[in-house]
This record gives C-alpha cells, sequence and structure tokens, in this order.
C-alpha cells in the first residue's frame, strides 16, 4: 500500500498536485481568451490570442494528463499493495514533465510555436515528453506484480500507456517531408493520432475511475466480470477506429468517413453504464463518507449523457456537415474535458489527497457551494457555446453573403454568456480547488516545522548531554 | 465468456486491425502527392510559426476567432489577403512578416486552396446519414 504518513507528499501525488496548479493556471489564461472574444483589443500588444489559446490548451491538457499520470501512479501501489518500483524514475519523469511544461508555458508568452493543434510547442520539447514517458512505462511495467488475471482497469492503464506513446509520436510524422508534402495527406495522419490521442488518455481516466469506484463500493468484482470487458474492448476498439469523424469534410479517403460512422461513438456510453451499475451498489453510508469524490462522479455521470447526445450527433455525418467548425465542436470538447474529465480526476484527487493531515470536513461546505457553482456555471457555458454553433452553422450553411466579421456580431450575446458562465465557472472550480491545495501546502509546511522543532529538541538534548 | 485466451485473442486481432489500417494510410497516402514544393513547405513553416491556426480553421479544424482559410485563396485574392497581412484587424496582431515570409504564405494558401473545398454547402446529404461532396 502507499505509505500512510499523513504528512507525506508522495511523487504520485505531486502529479496530482501539479496538475490541479495547471488547471487553476489554465482557466484564467480560458477566462482571458473568452474576454479577448468580446473586447479583441484587451492585451492584445503583450498576449494576443494566438499566444493565450496554446497557453489554456496547453495548461489544461497538461492537468489531465498530469492527474491522469498521478491517479495511475497511485493506485497501481493500492492495487500491488506495495510500492512502485523505482521511486528514482518517478521522481526524474516527474521533474522532466513540470520542467518541459513550464519551458512550453514560456516559449508561449514569447510567441515561440510549433502551430499545431493541442501540441502547439516548438517540436524540440516533445522530446523530452517522450523520454518522461517512456520511463512511466517502465516503472509501471516494472512494478506490475504479475500478468495473471488482470482487472480491467489494468488492461485499461496498460492500453493508454502504449496509444499515448504510439499516437503522440503518430502527430510528429509531420515532421517528415512525406507526410506533410500535401495538406490533405497532412490532416489525415495528424487527425488520426488526435482521436486515439483522446481515447488513449481516456483509458488511462476511466481505468483509474473503475478503481476508485471498486474502491467505494468495497467490492472488487465488476473489473473481472466479461462485461467489463466487453466494454473495454468496444472502447479500445472506438479508440482505433472512429478518428474519421473529425475529418468528414476533408477530401480523404472515403473509407476512412464509412469505418468511422460504422464504428460509433460508445466510449462516453460504457463509462455510464459503469457509472450508474456501480451507483446502485454503494450504501448510503460508504457513500456519505465520500461524499466529495462521490459527488464529482455523479457530475461526471449527469455530462457523460449530454456530451453523449452531442457525440453521438456529431458521428453521423449527416449532422457533422452542419456542426463542423462551429462551436457545437467546442461545447461537445468543453462537456468532455471538463464535464467528464475534469470532474472524474476531481473525484480522485479528493480521494488520493484525503490522507493528509487536515481533513477536508471543514472546508466541506465551500466545496459543496464550488460544486453547485461549477455544474451550474457549466452548464450556461454548454448551453451558451451550442447556440453560437447552431447560429455559426446555419451562417455557413445559408448566409455566405453575410460577412464573417457580422457573423461574429450576432454571436456577440453568447459570447457574453459564455464570459459570465466562464466567470462562474473559474469561481465554482477555484472554491473545490482551493482547499485541495491549501491543505497539501499546509501539511508540508507543519511536516518541515515539526521536523526543525524535532532538531532542535535533539540539539538541546545534547547540549545537556555534553554538559 | 471472455477467458483468458479469449481476451488475449481479441486484443491481438483489434491490434492486427490497428496496425494494418496505420501502416496502410502511411503507405498510400490519399493524396498522390508530387515531391514536397520549396516555397508551400516555406508557407506551412510561417503559418505554424506564426500559430495562425490558434484563430484560423482550415477545412473547419482550428480555431473560432478568425474565418475558415481554406479557399480564401480563389474567393478574395493574394492582394485582399496580404493587406489583412500587412495592416492586422481586430483581434489580429501585425505580425510584420518579412516580404519573403508573405509570399510564402501566399504560396501555402494557394496550395490548400487548389486542395478542395471545405464549404459545406457543396456536400449533398445521402439517405443513410453519410455525405458527398457535389
Amino acid at each position: 500500500m502507499e505509505p500512510s504518513n499523513k504528512n507525506n507528499l508522495s511523487t504520485s501525488k505531486l502529479f496530482i498536485l501539479a496538475g490541479l496548479l495547471l488547471l487553476a493556471i489554465g482557466m484564467l489564461f480560458g477566462l482571458t481568451g473568452a474576454l479577448q472574444y468580446l473586447a479583441p483589443q484587451f492585451l492584445k500588444q503583450y498576449l494576443s490570442f494566438e499566444k493565450i489559446r496554446p497557453l489554456h490548451v496547453s495548461s489544461v491538457v497538461f492537468w489531465i494528463i498530469f492527474a491522469a499520470m498521478g491517479s495511475v501512479l497511485t493506485y497501481l501501489q493500492q492495487y500491488n499493495g506495495k510500492k512502485i518500483f523505482s521511486p528514482w524514475l518517478l521522481k526524474i519523469q516527474f521533474g522532466i514533465f513540470s520542467i518541459t511544461v513550464v519551458a512550453i508555458l514560456i516559449t508561449y508568452v514569447f510567441g515561440v510555436f510549433g502551430g499545431r493543434e493541442y501540441w502547439e510547442f516548438h517540436p524540440l520539447l516533445a522530446m523530452p515528453l517522450i523520454t518522461g514517458w517512456i520511463l512511466f512505462i517502465i516503472n509501471f511495467m516494472a512494478s506490475l506484480v504479475s500478468f495473471k488475471n488482470l482487472p480491467v482497469y489494468v488492461w485499461m492503464w496498460l492500453t493508454g500507456l502504449f496509444f499515448f506513446l504510439f499516437t503522440f509520436i503518430e502527430s510528429y510524422l509531420w515532421l517528415i517531408p512525406y507526410f506533410r508534402s500535401n495538406v490533405v495527406n497532412d490532416m489525415t495522419v495528424q487527425w488520426k493520432s488526435y482521436g486515439s490521442m483522446v481515447g488513449s488518455w481516456n483509458m488511462l481516466i476511466y481505468g483509474s475511475s473503475i478503481f476508485l469506484m471498486e474502491k467505494i463500493s468495497g467490492s472488487k468484482k465488476y473489473s473481472h466480470t466479461p462485461i467489463a470487458f466487453v466494454l473495454y474492448f468496444t472502447g479500445l476498439f472506438n479508440l482505433m477506429f472512429n478518428w474519421g469523424h473529425h475529418i468528414y469534410t476533408l477530401p480523404t479517403y472515403p473509407f476512412v468517413k464509412h469505418i468511422s460512422y460504422t464504428v460509433s461513438m460508445t466510449e462516453l456510453l460504457i463509462l455510464g453504464r459503469i457509472i450508474w451499475l456501480w451507483k446502485s451498489s454503494v450504501d448510503t453510508a460508504r457513500r456519505h463518507y465520500h461524499q466529495a469524490a462521490y459527488r464529482f462522479l455523479l457530475a461526471a455521470d449527469v455530462w457523460i449523457f449530454l456530451t453523449l447526445l452531442l457525440a453521438i450527433a456529431m458521428s453521423i455525418p449527416a449532422i457533422n456537415v452542419y456542426t463542423h467548425g462551429t462551436h457545437i465542436t467546442v461545447a461537445h470538447t468543453m462537456g468532455a474535458t471538463i464535464g467528464i474529465n475534469s470532474f472524474i480526476l476531481l473525484a480522485i484527487a479528493f480521494d488520493i489527497l484525503k490522507d493528509s493531515c487536515m481533513p477536508f470536513e471543514k472546508s466541506i461546505k465551500w466545496i459543496n457551494r464550488g460544486y453547485y457553482t461549477a455544474n451550474i456555471s457549466l452548464l450556461f457555458f454548454w448551453l451558451s457555446l451550442v447556440m453560437a454553433g447552431i447560429l455559426k452553422a446555419k451562417w455557413q450553411m445559408n448566409d455566405a453573403s453575410i460577412p464573417f466579421s457580422s457573423m461574429m456580431l450576432q454571436l456577440r450575446p453568447y459570447f457574453i454568456i459564455f464570459f459570465v458562465s466562464g466567470v462562474g465557472l473559474i469561481t465554482g472550480f477555484y472554491l473545490v480547488l482551493f482547499p485541495l491545495i491549501k491543505n497539501q501546502f499546509i501539511c508540508q509546511y507543519k511536516k518541515l516545522f515539526i521536523k526543525r522543532e524535532k532538531n532542535e529538541t535533539v540539539f538541546i538534548i545534547d547540549q545537556f548531554q555534553s554538559v | 465468456m471472455f477467458l483468458k485466451r479469449q481476451k488475449s485473442a481479441t486484443l491481438i486481432i483489434l491490434l492486427l486491425g490497428f496496425l494494418s489500417y496505420s501502416f496502410f494510410l502511411y503507405m498510400s497516402l490519399p493524396v498522390k502527392s508530387k515531391p514536397l514544393k520549396k516555397e508551400v513547405d516555406a508557407g506551412k513553416m510561417v503559418w505554424q510559426q506564426y500559430n495562425c491556426n490558434a484563430c484560423h480553421q482550415v477545412y473547419g479544424l482550428g480555431g473560432y476567432l478568425g474565418p475558415d482559410l481554406t479557399n480564401v485563396y480563389s474567393k478574395r485574392g493574394p492582394a485582399y489577403i496580404g493587406s489583412f497581412l500587412k495592416a492586422g484587424v481586430g483581434a489580429m496582431p501585425l505580425f510584420n512578416l518579412t516580404e519573403a515570409e508573405t509570399k510564402s504564405l501566399l504560396t501555402y494558401l494557394k496550395d490548400i486552396d487548389a486542395s478542395g473545398t471545405s464549404d459545406p454547402k457543396t456536400f449533398t446529404i445521402n439517405y443513410d446519414g453519410t455525405i458527398e461532396q457535389k
């Protein structure tokens, strides 16, 4: 088991904590970007939109990646019942990722870009990330006690580990002239890698969420059942072959689109079913005990259904042709990354970080307020994007004579709602994040304080003895 | 159902399918293109270096602050695009591109334009939910 020293902040917990800090700053960048939609001159000289967007995207993508790594590393130790194979390798992995992410954010501020969607940093900075991920794989594989009768979440972690590495490297194939010589070829390979990459980090997160569910319910049966594996393989099938829905309007191979359409987006449905089954098996007393973690899983459950509706619609080419390139796509992404990924990871963060010197009970009132503020704001945030998307779709299909700038003016009321609900969202999240982060820092401070006190006592005893 | 062997077999089949699909696409890319044109490639690097993708889309993929630029070259022409690049507008900063960078970027936009049409109005919807470009 993970050492339960309440003052101890292990490296795997540090991944979660670093992720929470990235989420906190990433949301600030996002809010600045939303403001630039309303006031285009705001910070234009220093942090114009082409800098703010990658600052936001990279911060929140790395929040997901850091928290996913932290959850896998912590739960792997709890699953094995022993420490990680090499704590030093883990520390090096953390150091590599932390330094690289800071470097990425700094280069954005100075306008140094690689200019690709998601990974907008210079390609050289991908090298340490690949190295760090390989260390992650080595440590994970060496820590695994046995490969016999593995529960479904370990299969999911293994899938996420290897597919992230594969797709991340694949996303850099454009560096080879053969792949970038034509825009259609380049975009086909680019979105092939991105589609599967999102699926691979989802495998890490959903695997950890199943582990957490079993931990809360106290039953380890589900992760060995046939239905768990049927759902896992359906998810894997989607990860591998459904990426074509990103490029329905690109003049690429038609079979890419047909395969994607046929392999429908069922991964979110899978998780919804898992959570639904789990929920009914948890007794009320235990639910109450893990309240913060449970509540965030429940919120993710609701967002899965909303995002699922949109995802299914967007996987149908006849509907996708309307929604593609509009803010409906953004609504889908926000629903998935905030409503599902972030809420699941916050549930995991509450579970992992609760083992500190300060219980969360004192802050529960503020956490609950934050929880409701975030959820209500996210609903308005999401709806404003859907509405803006519908109007843009109408413009794309009918009103081509109206200039782009005039169409954007028509969307302005929805951008105002988007910004205001964004303020609500950030407020809600900060109310939740503050006690999570604060508790860890206070416990670390206490640890140092106690150490110093102990040393001073030892020094005084030494003085007495010498006398 | 789902014994250890069946799990392994399912995984192997899926992995083989994925790897075959991936390497088929790598080996026979959708467009049989000619060797990389230096000017187009230089334009692509300008596009990426200035992170144009953060605000603009190509084939509906990219940012949402500015318009989709897939067919801007044939619709507006190089002079119109050049004036935007020289002056900057709204949220778009003045990037102070060199003459060479501007020329390369225009060549790249011309190349994208020649690759196809992104206008969703040019698609017909079939009864089975698929779409086809007119």
